[in-house]
């Protein structure tokens, strides 16, 4: 019991040490905010500009979700595509593995040509990078499939297709879900970058502004917005995994 | 008693190989004849091949030479009209008892196409199977919620459910304790008696070859030949006692003796 209440309070008191140990080492140092604005200067910040930053907040929340959304499902399609056959599984590898290896930042610029500064590239950017692991690990799940499952519908006649839906598709959705919550603090990173190089709104475009304000202060609300996203973000899509594939976390359910 | 019957299963010199005609041989001129509704118990050392059978007869792994047929036609992919089951239950975990135990008539031809239509007729008839091997009241818990025993209970079914001709078992009860397991040929006997598919089980325990089956085949070591057929006369239904009388033991110890001495060799 004691230690169940630990456990959650856990999260909590490294969070607000952080920010207390912050405010030390600025206070202590005697730091100028325009090096490292502390926590209080940040709230200040956040408080006088929060329309706008909420505002773009949003823009940037949007954004990421969209481009979240289409990972998910070239993700999940693709993912089962060449998890299903190895020969696919194969003859793609390079190319996904080239791909995941250019910085996202490096297309932006490409997008900004095809699709003029905007939403658009952010969208595309977010895409890119949360595609990889759900496709990743997707294709897992399907390949790494017990052969006496397999056995158990093959000799009832079980076509592939039916293998596929029966015990393949199930039995990838833990690897899924897991991913997705990696898939979305990615697409942060993919739309926040996108924002500061071609954008006319977002987060990234207010820390672009404001630092070339020398707004250190707004700049760091901004940082901090969207860390705070991300958090939440990643906690909504780790309920909705317990939720879908509790057969798949069981051991720790019987434990407790 | 099995005099008239048509024989299901014909295996001819079959010779069966993993990895090429180079690879390891698994079984060596096997030639059996497995009548309809009969009870075969196929028992051996480990790794000589029994496995392999059961692989062979449902269709999943060809033979590398002679003939195989079942039911009258040449085994040439999986067979439809099979049940298996394993040492471990395998059963799908994101599934709860009742539905693992569904799954064969979801799959199988001639009951997937009305699946929809008869769906509460078939959730009746897979809960009053679970209800024959005592998990009534376990219908929707999920595997990781049933000791071991019931898994395998569960697995059974799964494999009855859509009544096969061919009931094929790999060492069903091997990793069960020894209560357990008594248990269950109890349960498996009842249920053969029953519905009286062909049972093809393959077993390491000579106790429960003998407890089960109508006849009883030995395979020797790698590269696993059948080397003797022994009809087991017992009167059914058997009863546990049986398993300690004089008869019984003389037929153990003979089956015995026949593992131990080719192996030797």
């Amino acid at each position: 019991m004691r230690q169940a209440l630990l456990k959650r309070s856990l999260p909590w008191v490294c969070t607000i040490g952080f920010f207390v140990l912050w405010q030390l080492i600025c206070v202590v140092l005697k730091i100028d905010s325009f090096i490292l604005p502390s926590p209080l200067e940040v709230w200040n910040s956040f408080t006088t500009h929060t329309a706008l930053i909420l505002s773009n907040a949003l823009q940037t929340l949007i954004t990421t979700v969209a481009g979240f959304a289409l990972g998910v499902g070239f993700g999940l399609l693709f993912g089962l595509v060449i998890g299903a056959s190895p020969t696919i599984y194969e003859a793609f590898y390079p190319i996904m593995i080239g791909f995941n290896s250019i910085p996202k930042v490096a297309i932006v610029p490409v997008l900004v040509i095809w699709f003029g500064i905007g939403t658009i590239p952010a969208i595309i950017t977010a895409f890119a990078t949360a595609t990889f692991p759900i496709v990743v690990n997707v294709a897992t799940g399907l390949a790494t499939i017990e052969p006496e499952w397999q056995d158990v519908l093959r000799v009832l006649g079980a076509r592939k297709w039916q293998i596929l839906s029966k015990i393949g598709i199930p039995r990838a959705m833990p690897y899924f879900f897991a991913s997705l919550k990696v898939a979305i603090t990615l697409a942060f990173i993919g739309s926040v970058v996108a924002e500061t190089v071609a954008a006319n709104s977002g987060i990234g475009y207010l820390m672009m502004t404001a630092s070339g304000r020398f707004d250190v202060p707004l700049v760091f609300a901004a940082l901090v917005v969207v860390g705070v996203m991300g958090v939440v973000m990643y906690e909504v899509f780790a309920v909705i995994e317990r939720r879908m594939t509790f057969w798949a976390v069981r051991s720790q359910e019987v434990v407790a | 008693m099995a005099s008239v019957k048509e024989s299901i299963i014909e295996l001819r010199n079959v010779t069966m190989s993993y990895g090429g005609p180079d690879g390891v041989v698994a079984l060596a001129e096997a030639s059996l004849q497995i009548q309809k509704g009969e009870f075969v118990a196929v028992v051996g050392p480990s790794g000589c091949g029994k496995s392999s059978l059961l692989k062979l007869i449902s269709g999943l792994h060809p033979p590398q030479s002679g003939s195989l047929y079942v039911a009258g036609a040449p085994v040439s992919g999986p067979l439809k009209i099979c049940g298996m089951a394993f040492q471990n239950a395998m059963l799908l975990p994101w599934r709860t008892a009742i539905d693992n135990v569904l799954l064969p008539l979801e799959i199988v031809d001639s009951h997937a196409s009305g699946y929809r239509r008869k769906r509460t007729e078939y959730r009746k008839a897979a809960s009053d199977l679970l209800a024959t091997v005592g998990l009534s009241g376990f219908e929707e818990k999920y595997p990781w919620q049933l000791s071991g025993g019931m898994q395998q209970r569960a697995s059974l079914c799964r494999a009855l459910i859509h009544a096969p001709e061919l009931l094929l078992l790999d060492e069903p009860f091997g990793a069960l304790d020894p209560f357990t397991r008594e248990d269950l040929w109890d349960v498996l006997q009842a249920l053969w008696l029953e519905r009286r598919p062909t049972v093809i089980l393959v077993t390491h325990d000579l106790r429960e070859a003998i407890f089960l089956a109508d006849t009883v085949y030995v395979i020797s070591h790698r590269p696993g030949r059948v080397i003797s057929k022994t009809h087991i006369e017992l009167q059914r239904p058997r009863q546990l006692e049986d398993t300690y009388t004089p008869a019984f033991i003389e037929l153990s110890h003979s089956l015995r003796e026949q593992i131990g001495l080719r192996k030797r060799r």
